[in-house]
């Protein structure tokens, strides 16, 4: 008996927890197709029949999807570097004992403590020199450098690349990146997914940098555009919500898909670190 | 043939692009912080000057003073909630796993910025849901002006923090709680402790590393808050002002980037500061 009663205050404790993680989205989506005067008047629980029009006033007003095209673009060309540059440089710790080897790991690891912020006002003077200001590539290049890309990847070819497939190859007459681009990286796909979608993540969430590199409104991303909503919007709360659920809504789709990998991936993270 | 020096053109992009995108810009604001520089003019020497401004700055005593206060009511209900939901997640007969740890995570994967927006919204006080619900509960008589109030808006601040990364500390402790072996609690058993016993005796010490994992990667990043407090708002005489807000706003809204450099050297010292402090401190328990 008091079996039953502690595991039922358990699954209450699991549903209500639940519960506050999903209310205020179930609310967004809900309070997103009503009137601005039922917003302002009414606790909205039912769906209503103005998403369109408050759709066209959002669409009137901020360009939001080409704000998605733009992020989208922008976390696809960095993820693909982000993971092909960790790749390359994990590979290259674990199978090239060259001199200082461990010291340069250690120093990449240790490029991990730095906070993110510390450079971001030496970072926007460089890129005005560099011309790149207002450009995509103060949001890309970076990606070459990712630390913990490297320690991830390390781990992974120390443990599932055999070094004889990396000598077959060689007797084959292959160059050295060769190997590594044609039999290395198939290989080590599963580790690449599991950066893949972590880079992926971090990279459509990054609001700061593109808030002051980029200046033309319709290069800017979509976090910065769903940020400028309440500025723009001061009393339209129906196109602010509707802001909301065109950001949140395909990353919830993408979610229910990749879910079960992304949280393996953080507890091997996490584990490991 | 020795081929072990390829390995210095495989690791090389990786110190090519942190010398350029993140050592440069180190030194940089470093250099830029003994300067005078709007933006515009060329910079001027003048010293340590923003430094001993900054030692006078009561406005950065204040956002270090904020931030500590919206981490620490931001941690620590995050933490609680975290660790009883992977206790509970651990148990063999909880069903729908898969289902509750994807729900708890799905915060995380948000944009904060979008969460930001989404709490700004929900307790705003003429049309927000917060307000709405509490007067049909007859829980308060009057909307309540919740971002008029310093207390509420760090509150808000803390409680969205919480929100987004309570699933995600809860997986590390999941992970750190399935690297226990289980002989150890089968031992445990034969020797008959309660289930209270074994997780104070037994679970919670082996988790150690992992506590002292999470303990400073949310030090590293609750100094750091940024955006969500950022669309929260200043609060009421800046007491919602973080200080990442401040050299944001210091830099790229008053356009004293010089001054911003010197914040920045600022934030990282406080930083460093309180990373050896719970480092030291979770070491002195043992």
């Amino acid at each position: 008996m008091t079996k039953i009663i502690t595991r039922s205050i358990l699954y209450l404790f699991l549903i209500v927890v639940a519960a506050t993680c999903l209310l205020p989205f179930y609310s967004m989506i809900i309070t997103s197709t009503h009137t601005n005067s039922d917003i302002a008047r009414k606790l909205l629980l039912i769906p209503g029949d103005q998403f369109l029009d408050n759709y066209e006033r959002l669409k009137n007003t901020v360009n939001i999807w080409r704000g998605f095209a733009n992020t989208l673009f922008i976390t696809v060309t960095s993820t693909i570097i982000n993971v092909y540059f960790a790749a390359l440089a994990g590979y290259g710790f674990s199978k090239y004992r060259f001199r200082y080897r461990n010291f340069l790991f250690l120093f990449v690891l240790g490029t991990m403590m730095i906070p993110g912020q510390l450079g971001i006002i030496g970072f926007y003077k460089l890129m005005d020199s560099f011309d790149m200001l207002n450009t995509y590539w103060p949001l890309i290049l970076p990606s070459i450098y990712n630390a913990f890309g490297i320690f991830l990847m390390r781990q992974f070819a120390d443990s599932s690349v055999p070094t004889e497939i990396v000598e077959s190859g060689r007797v084959d007459g292959y160059g050295e990146l060769q190997i590594f681009n044609r039999i290395v990286l198939p290989i080590m796909s599963p580790a690449l997914a599991t950066l893949g979608i972590f880079a992926f993540i971090g990279k459509w969430n990054d609001f700061l940098t593109p808030l002051i590199v980029l200046f033309d409104n319709n290069l800017q991303t979509l976090p910065v555009m769903i940020a400028s909503l309440k500025s723009q919007f001061t009393s339209d709360f129906g196109a602010q919500y509707v802001g909301i659920v065109i950001a949140v809504v395909p990353v919830l789709v993408f979610f229910s898909f990749m879910s079960k990998r992304i949280i393996d991936g953080v507890a091997a993270g996490a584990v490991k670190g | 043939m020795n081929r072990s020096y390829y390995g210095y053109f495989f690791v090389a992009p990786f110190f090519i692009g942190f010398a350029v995108f993140g050592l440069a810009p180190i030194l940089y604001t470093l250099y830029l912080s003994f300067m005078k520089w709007d933006g515009f003019s060329d910079p001027v020497f003048v010293g340590v000057a923003n430094y001993t401004r900054l030692l006078h700055d009561s406005f950065f005593y204040q956002t270090i003073w904020n931030t500590l206060i919206i981490w620490v009511f931001s941690n620590t209900p995050q933490l609680i909630t975290a660790l009883l939901l992977a206790l509970v997640l651990n148990e063999k007969f909880i069903r729908g796993k898969h289902f509750f740890r994807a729900v708890y995570f799905f915060p995380h994967i948000i944009t904060p910025v979008t969460l930001g927006v989404i709490f700004a919204l929900m307790f705003d006080w003429q049309t927000g849901s917060i307000n709405k619900i509490l007067l049909a509960l007859g829980i308060v008589q009057d909307p309540v002006n919740w971002f008029n109030s310093a207390w509420w808006s760090r509150i808000i601040a803390s409680g969205v923090i919480a929100w987004q990364y309570f699933g995600f500390n809860m997986i590390v402790f999941i992970a750190g709680l399935q690297s226990i072996p289980s002989e150890v609690y089968e031992a445990a058993e034969v020797d008959g402790a309660t289930k209270t016993q074994t997780a104070l005796h037994i679970t919670l010490p082996l988790l150690r590393p992992v506590f002292l994992f999470v303990f400073i990667t949310s030090v590293i990043g609750g100094l750091q808050l940024f955006d969500a407090p950022l669309i929260l708002g200043d609060g009421p005489n800046n007491t919602g002002r973080t200080m990442v807000m401040y050299l944001y706003e210091t830099a790229f809204k008053n356009f004293d980037y010089s001054y911003g450099a010197a914040v920045a050297y600022g934030i990282f010292i406080v930083v460093m500061f309180f990373t050896a402090i719970t480092a030291r401190a979770s070491k002195l328990r043992e």
